[in-house]
């Protein structure tokens, strides 16, 4: 099987998806000749052209809205946000508008849309092109969210978003965009929407992460499990809607939660999975649920030291791991 | 259909398409007139009213492809709606929080959505519609340039209309609509129908100039005010907006100057903010009893026979109610439906 990156594995998604479906097309900032400022879309306007390939006004209001209407019209448009950090105008429009269009209309109008969404820090990109939003969006029903951290995931992933027939936001972790590498197979394949992965299975404790931190987390548990700490790694791959089933199964093996976001942790998507653990895993702890994420400060610094005292890492994580560990 | 530069459109209109537009306009009057009496009554939470604007809304709606082509509509638009298909219980339905076909009760009255119509679910918030019907304008675009349908297949929706007050213009949104609308050449039509009042603000609050198609030029897009009291001086401005974007030639702002004559909504009270004489100065210009004198003049309705409208109009809307009223609650469990659609993979 042949290696590839994260950012391969999606423009093979969509150039796939492209050539599957005519009612597919990219709209967003600089998806045309230029290929997208990370090249997701490099190549794709050669193949499919100026229709296809839509190079917006510099609005990512309109980039969503003129997405919505045309999945309403029964296209199948993928929407792409240049950065996360810039989501904030169209926020009325996918929170008010494309996520609940198939709720206010008794069923009757969906908006198949694809939002892609590279966020997160790591990248030298200050407090403007380095956030995590997802705690904001998870909070809408008739959304769905998706954060792929393997090639493999964000292919199969990109895929079943377009096959979709509600507004699925994708959240790519674009600091792993060339760094994160996988085998993915020949062919046609997807990955289903909702189930959360066993990225590494464990005993001791269980380390819920997604993105970048999935990537970080399944690294750090190698090099605990050289110190005999088993612990178990769950990528989430789905924010909502979540997997809650595989959390309990795993804290009911382990006894022990450790929770990792690089997003803030007041009101992150953390609190949610601590919730889901109180709730109906209570009984089956052996210690406190933990979080370890970024600091509740605006946004991750530009200057280096103080973008990696933001950062969780996976030495960090090996260190939570540890101290849980020891509980 | 092709213009004939001498003839204006609304002088090739049927004689029963002048009635019917009559009716319908007579129609929304008194539903809307019995939803005020309603909400007096306590028997609905919420009424939003269009009264003022059916003239211009029937217009625009005869101009267009009814039921074909895309709609985006705002909370004003009762008239439209009928003209369009709208069921006349079903806008009862909606009143008293039962299973219309607009949503089923989830939303508040006058979130029209009938998907059979092509009449696509708004919100509440205002001009959210509008970049939204760009979009639908580009769907329409796109399939007739990916070769997915012909451009002249009047089965296939050829344009999307769009209406909004005129303090809707003020949102960002609607710049980023129009600027869409003029970049891509967008069979669009953004109708904004100018009551005067946004709640109890001013044109002159919301826009530092006369009109709000004022703008149009700044979008590359076709500009036009017409008297939105005046139907057929409506349907003329909207059939040449309509040719336009049925030939490829982008997107028209027309922009159709009335007067709400009711207050904002049922909770607002419109006498802290303007004078009773002024009212009256406009409801001498409405423009139900001045297109019924029309018809009287040129010999297409009788006396007689629009009194017999009146009876029939006030006969609709006692029979709407009184099948809505006996039509059942939702279950109070529909609230958890509809929450993800299923799809191919599902």
């Amino acid at each position: 099987m042949p290696e590839i990156t994260l950012i391969e594995a999606l423009r093979q998604a969509m150039d796939e998806e492209l050539a599957r479906d005519p009612r597919v097309f990219v709209v967003g900032e600089d998806v045309g000749p230029r290929g997208g400022v990370f090249r997701a879309t490099q190549g794709l306007y050669e193949k499919y052209g100026a229709n296809r390939l839509v190079d917006s006004p510099l609005a990512e209001l309109s980039i969503v809205a003129v997405g919505i209407g045309a999945a309403v019209a029964d296209l199948r448009p993928i929407c792409e946000i240049q950065f996360a950090d810039f989501i904030y105008p169209a926020f009325n429009q996918i929170v008010n508008e494309g996520s609940r269009m198939y709720y206010r209309s008794n069923g009757a109008w969906c908006v198949p849309m694809v939002i892609r969404v590279p966020y997160g820090g790591g990248i030298g990109g200050g407090l403007y092109h380095s956030q995590s939003i997802e705690a904001y969006f998870s909070h809408v029903p008739g959304l769905k969210i998706v954060v792929p951290s393997t090639p493999y995931d964000a292919k199969g992933l990109l895929k079943s978003a377009v096959r979709d027939p509600n507004p699925v936001m994708v959240l790519e972790p674009k600091k792993g965009y060339r760094a994160i590498k996988g085998e993915i197979p020949d062919g046609e394949f997807t990955v289903p929407i909702g189930p959360a992965r066993i990225a590494r299975e464990g005993r001791d404790v269980s380390v819920f992460a997604y993105g970048m931190m999935a990537y970080y987390a399944a690294q750090a548990a190698e090099t605990v499990a050289q110190e005999g700490i088993d612990a178990e790694v769950i990528d989430l791959r789905t924010l909502l809607p979540l997997d809650q089933d595989a959390i309990l199964n795993s804290v009911k093996k382990t006894g022990k939660a450790l929770i990792v976001h690089e997003d803030m942790q007041t009101m992150g998507y953390g609190a949610e999975v601590a919730a889901v653990i109180a709730t109906d895993g209570f009984e089956y702890l052996d210690g406190p649920v933990r979080r370890l994420t970024g600091p509740d400060v605006p946004g991750v610094p530009y200057s280096h030291p103080m973008q990696e005292f933001f950062m969780p890492n996976p030495e960090k994580i090996a260190d939570a791991i540890r101290d849980l560990a020891e509980y | 259909m092709a213009v004939n530069s001498t003839v204006r459109p609304a002088a090739r209109l049927s004689e029963s398409t002048l009635r019917d537009m009559y009716w319908t306009m007579l129609l929304a009057r008194r539903l809307d007139e019995r939803a005020w009496a309603l909400h007096r009554q306590g028997r609905i939470a919420f009424h939003i009213s269009g009264i003022g604007q059916e003239a211009a809304q029937v217009a625009a709606a005869f101009a267009i492809n009814r039921g074909v082509d895309f709609v985006a509509p705002y909370y004003r638009d009762l008239a439209l709606l009928l003209a369009l298909g709208m069921p006349t219980t079903d806008f009862m339905l909606s009143l008293f929080g039962k299973h219309d076909i607009s949503s089923g009760g989830r939303q508040m009255p006058f979130h029209w959505s009938f998907k059979h119509l092509n009449v696509v679910s708004g919100s509440a918030v205002v001009t959210t519609q509008v970049p939204q019907a760009a979009g639908l304008a580009f769907a329409v675009k796109y399939r007739q340039q990916t070769g997915m349908v012909d451009p002249q297949d009047t089965t296939q929706p050829r344009l999307a209309l769009t209406c909004l007050g005129e303090g809707s213009t003020s949102q960002g949104e609607w710049h980023e609509a129009m600027n869409w609308a003029g970049v891509h050449k967008l069979p669009m039509i953004c109708f904004v129908q100018n009551n005067m009042y946004a709640i109890s603000e001013k044109p002159h609050q919301q826009m530092a100039v006369a009109n709000v198609a004022d703008r149009a030029s700044a979008y590359g897009v076709a500009g036009a005010v017409v008297d939105g009291n005046d139907v057929l001086a409506v349907y003329d401005a909207m059939v040449e907006a309509v040719e336009r974007a049925y030939n490829g030639d982008g997107a028209t702002l027309l922009e159709a100057k009335m007067y709400r004559l009711t207050p904002h909504s049922s909770d607002d009270d419109d006498r802290t903010y303007r004078s009773r004489e002024e009212i009256e100065l406009w409801k001498a210009r409405d423009g139900i009893p001045r297109f019924r004198q029309h018809l009287i003049d040129v010999g297409v309705l009788t006396e007689a026979e629009a009194g017999d409208y009146d009876a029939r109009a006030r006969a609709e809307t006692d029979r709407a109610q009184q099948e809505a009223d006996a039509a059942p609650m939702p279950a109070p469990e529909e609230a958890l439906g509809d929450l993800y659609a299923k799809g191919e993979l599902d």
